[in-house]
């Protein structure tokens, strides 16, 4: 009994991990690609070349959240994505062109190669803003009415900005010279609305469900929790006051990604904790939800034993890239 | 339209698109190994040139893939809600095996494997080479072990409505999937060599041979050569198997409606479903019999045993003459290739120019095959989505069809666009002139300790 109450939660663990990894990772490639009208010829082709050999990794953790979404809790898949039928199918096409545009525009005649470039940026676009809107929803817990389409249209403009900032860090650690100066100052642009952005989900989340205020806001929770806002204020804080210093060009090039990557997980934990134990909320559990304790043993067994290997050359590959981008030839 | 219908089509138009890449990816990959290899051990250019080009196909076609399969992970459940919810017990661990074996390694490796060479050694670049190529098909393995399992299931109780394993190694042998899983490497494998031998004529045609044309065509060729007979085999030995276990996919497959010993091989026919007979039939008689069962005698089942359970008739019968024709082709394409390449001593520049063109028209035959026969044998399932047990119309998505209608046309746009994207991209690729170096003499060096160490 005690293992198999224990399963469901390892798996929402597992999925929660692939989700949070997925939008760090395909969050920067994604914002990179809102960027890249803002780059002349030689700058896109940097840009790009500085996600090209980890995009299509990074996608793949897409597909073990929904994966696991489908697989450890079929019950919540069917609600969730018969609820987000519409977003869903925009964020896939949007997927569909950003993958192939990245993949065409170096192959195809010179003359196509501006139109590839359209596409990798729409392609972007449309999957940061569809992802923004089904975030914004899920966390209302798919519901319908005026007020819950305005939060999803406000969180569906919030995404982006987060992924362009993120994008914008990445830039400014892969690149140099007159690229990095100008991803400094994109990543300021983004900086705004990112803040906005984070303080709405905070006030309205707890104001349109009375589960999540009742877990924020009572004693002692509010004190033991004071750490995560306090935090994420810190960090965002830190990011700002270092984009205005020069050594962001230099020695301090990381700590921009690494601040956004951390103010990323802290939403992420800050947002896990407003959902346990509903895998949508108020409605679904997630023991409701789950499959069946030995379906769920043979998939432990294959996650135990792949995760790691795949995290070990998910970080083999990031080292044979590692440093400043250089130009991307086939072998 | 009904929902049901339209939820099919929608997840249809999303499979055939996306299984067109991984048929090229599966067995592109071992053959770039292949071409990897002719480099190191002989140091002809050619095989570099060629191993260039086709990587990035490879690469093209990889990334076609990963969006379209993208996609239907989550078409699983926006279109067939109910069937994680009866069968995920089943299908959630062959999927999650495959994401976390499969996928993962190949996109993992996928980076070093085009973009790496130089960055890493010789040898951790060949191993890349080799976990993509190796990920690909344990890929299919997984997807096609479900498929087959779907196909023949076996391995399971239901209770409540709710399929429980009993036994994973059943499961994991069931009776169609050896025999669904060699065609379909096989399959994969004609369609490279047909894609290769295409590109290869077309070049020769338009005068735009390189130095590893003749090369390309030479090995596409006598591989087709070889494999089309083996695919024949193979085929007909999943044609028994069928037999055995869905005697009405046969009997749609060859439009028997009644049962019948020496059943005609139908060479033509308008299968009418209304009036449960054929018109216009045209037909070898007791062909059937003898090609199913090897006895032409033998009793085939007719599809009037099956009313209310068994596939619709015109789609499956014409799919699988199409599928066969084209293996015709293969074969009579492959070895008339092979016989007059052979005796022109392997100069490409002396090949007849119609036989070029066959070639060239043949480019993407291995599509059609494929398509044509993952048609029969899915569309052969219906009206279940698990074989006898479970009904398709029972596990669709209560979306409204007006949705569906709409993100159905914008998926068949966007697909349309992209297969003319493709193809119009590789003839480009293949027209335009080598223009990379030759190889450095560092990777060259690299080269030459790797072979020598190996």
């Amino acid at each position: 009994m005690g293992f198999n109450h224990l399963l469901p939660l390892i798996f929402m663990a597992v999925m929660g991990l692939a989700m949070l990894t997925y939008v760090v990772l395909d969050g920067y490639d994604l914002g990179v690609g809102l960027l890249l009208p803002r780059g002349n010829d030689a700058h896109k082709d940097m840009m790009i070349a500085s996600i090209g050999p980890f995009w299509d990794a990074n996608e793949t953790w897409l597909v073990l959240g929904v994966g696991i979404l489908l697989i450890a809790f079929p019950k919540a898949h069917g609600v969730v994505l018969t609820a987000l039928y519409l977003p869903v199918a925009f964020m896939l096409i949007g997927l569909v062109l950003r993958g192939v545009a990245f993949d065409f525009r170096v192959k195809a005649r010179d003359q196509h190669k501006t139109t590839w470039n359209q596409v990798f940026f729409a392609g972007s676009g449309i999957t940061a803003v569809s992802q923004g809107w089904m975030l914004g929803h899920y966390i209302t817990g798919l519901q319908t009415g005026w007020q819950y389409q305005v939060f999803a249209a406000a969180i569906a403009l919030a995404l982006p900005a987060a992924y362009v900032l993120l994008g914008a860090c990445w830039l400014i650690l892969k690149t140099e010279g007159e690229l990095q100066k100008h991803a400094v100052a994109w990543a300021k642009t983004a900086w705004p609305p990112v803040v906005i952005g984070m303080g709405l989900i905070s006030i309205i989340t707890p104001w349109v469900s009375p589960t999540v205020r009742e877990r924020w806001f009572s004693m002692p929770a509010i004190i033991a929790l004071f750490p995560i806002p306090l935090m994420t204020v810190t960090a965002l804080l830190t990011t700002r006051v270092l984009l205005n210093s020069h050594r962001v060009l230099g020695k301090l090039c990381w700590m921009p990604f690494a601040l956004i990557v951390t103010v990323f997980m802290l939403g992420f934990f800050g947002l896990a904790y407003s959902l346990y134990p509903y895998v949508v909320m108020d409605r679904l559990t997630i023991w409701d939800a789950a499959s069946s304790p030995e379906a769920l043993k043979v998939i432990l067994i294959g996650v135990a034993v792949t995760v790691p290997a795949i995290a070990a050359y998910t970080v083999l590959a990031y080292r044979v890239f590692g440093g400043k981008a250089g130009e991307l030839k086939y072998a | 339209m009904d929902a049901v219908l339209l939820a099919r089509a929608q997840f249809a138009a999303n499979m055939s698109f996306h299984i067109l890449f991984p048929t090229i990816s599966i067995a592109l990959g071992w053959m770039l190994l292949f071409l990897r290899l002719r480099w190191l051990r002989t140091q002809g250019t050619a095989w570099l040139t060629a191993y260039r080009f086709w990587t990035k196909v490879f690469a093209l076609s990889f990334a076609l893939g990963v969006v379209s399969g993208i996609t239907m992970s989550f078409q699983f459940g926006t279109n067939w809600p109910g069937y994680m919810e009866h069968v995920g017990n089943i299908a959630g661990p062959l999927l999650g095996y495959e994401v976390l074996t499969a996928f993962f390694l190949e996109a993992g490796f996928l980076g070093i494997m085009l973009f790496g060479h130089g960055r890493v050694s010789e040898r951790l670049h060949f191993t890349a080479t080799f976990l993509v190529a190796l990920g690909t098909t344990i890929s299919a393995f997984w997807i096609l072990c479900l498929d087959s399992w779907m196909q023949t299931p076996v391995g399971y109780e239901v209770r409540d409505g709710v399929f429980h394993v009993t036994s994973w190694a059943e499961i994991l042998s069931n009776p169609s999937f050896p025999y669904r899983f060699t065609h379909m490497m096989l399959a994969s494998t004609l369609t490279v060599a047909f894609l290769m031998a295409g590109v290869s004529a077309w070049q020769l045609l338009r005068a735009k041979a390189n130095e590893s044309t003749a090369l390309v065509l030479r090995v596409a060729l006598v591989l087709a050569a070889v494999v089309v007979p083996v695919q024949i085999v193979v085929g007909d030995m999943h044609g028994l198997n069928t037999l055995e276990h869905q005697p009405q996919k046969i009997a749609a497959m060859e439009a028997v409606w009644e049962t019948e010993n020496g059943a005609p091989l139908l060479l033509f026919a308008w299968p009418d479903e209304q009036e449960r007979r054929n018109r216009f039939a045209v037909g070898i008689p007791r062909g059937a019999s003898l090609i199913l069962a090897h006895d032409p005698d033998a009793r085939i089942q007719g599809l009037n045993e099956f009313i209310g359970r068994h596939p619709p008739v015109k789609p499956v019968f014409f799919a699988f003459r199409l599928m066969v024709g084209m293996g015709v082709l293969m074969l009579l394409s492959s070895w008339a290739g092979v016989f007059i390449y052979r005796r022109r001593r392997w100069v490409a520049e002396r090949l007849p120019r119609p036989l070029l063109w066959v070639l060239a028209a043949m480019t993407f035959s291995g599509w059609l095959a494929t398509l044509a026969g993952w048609y029969v044998t899915e569309i052969g399932r219906q009206p279940f989505i698990v074989y006898g047990l479970l009904r398709t119309a029972d596990v669709a998505s209560k979306v409204p069809s007006g949705m569906i209608a709409s993100t159905l046309a914008m998926y068949v746009t966007l697909y349309v666009a992209l297969i003319v994207a493709y193809i119009s991209v590789i003839k480009y690729m293949a027209e335009k002139p080598v223009d990379e170096a030759p190889p450095s003499p560092q990777s060259g060096a690299a080269v030459a300790h790797a072979a020598a160490s190996h």
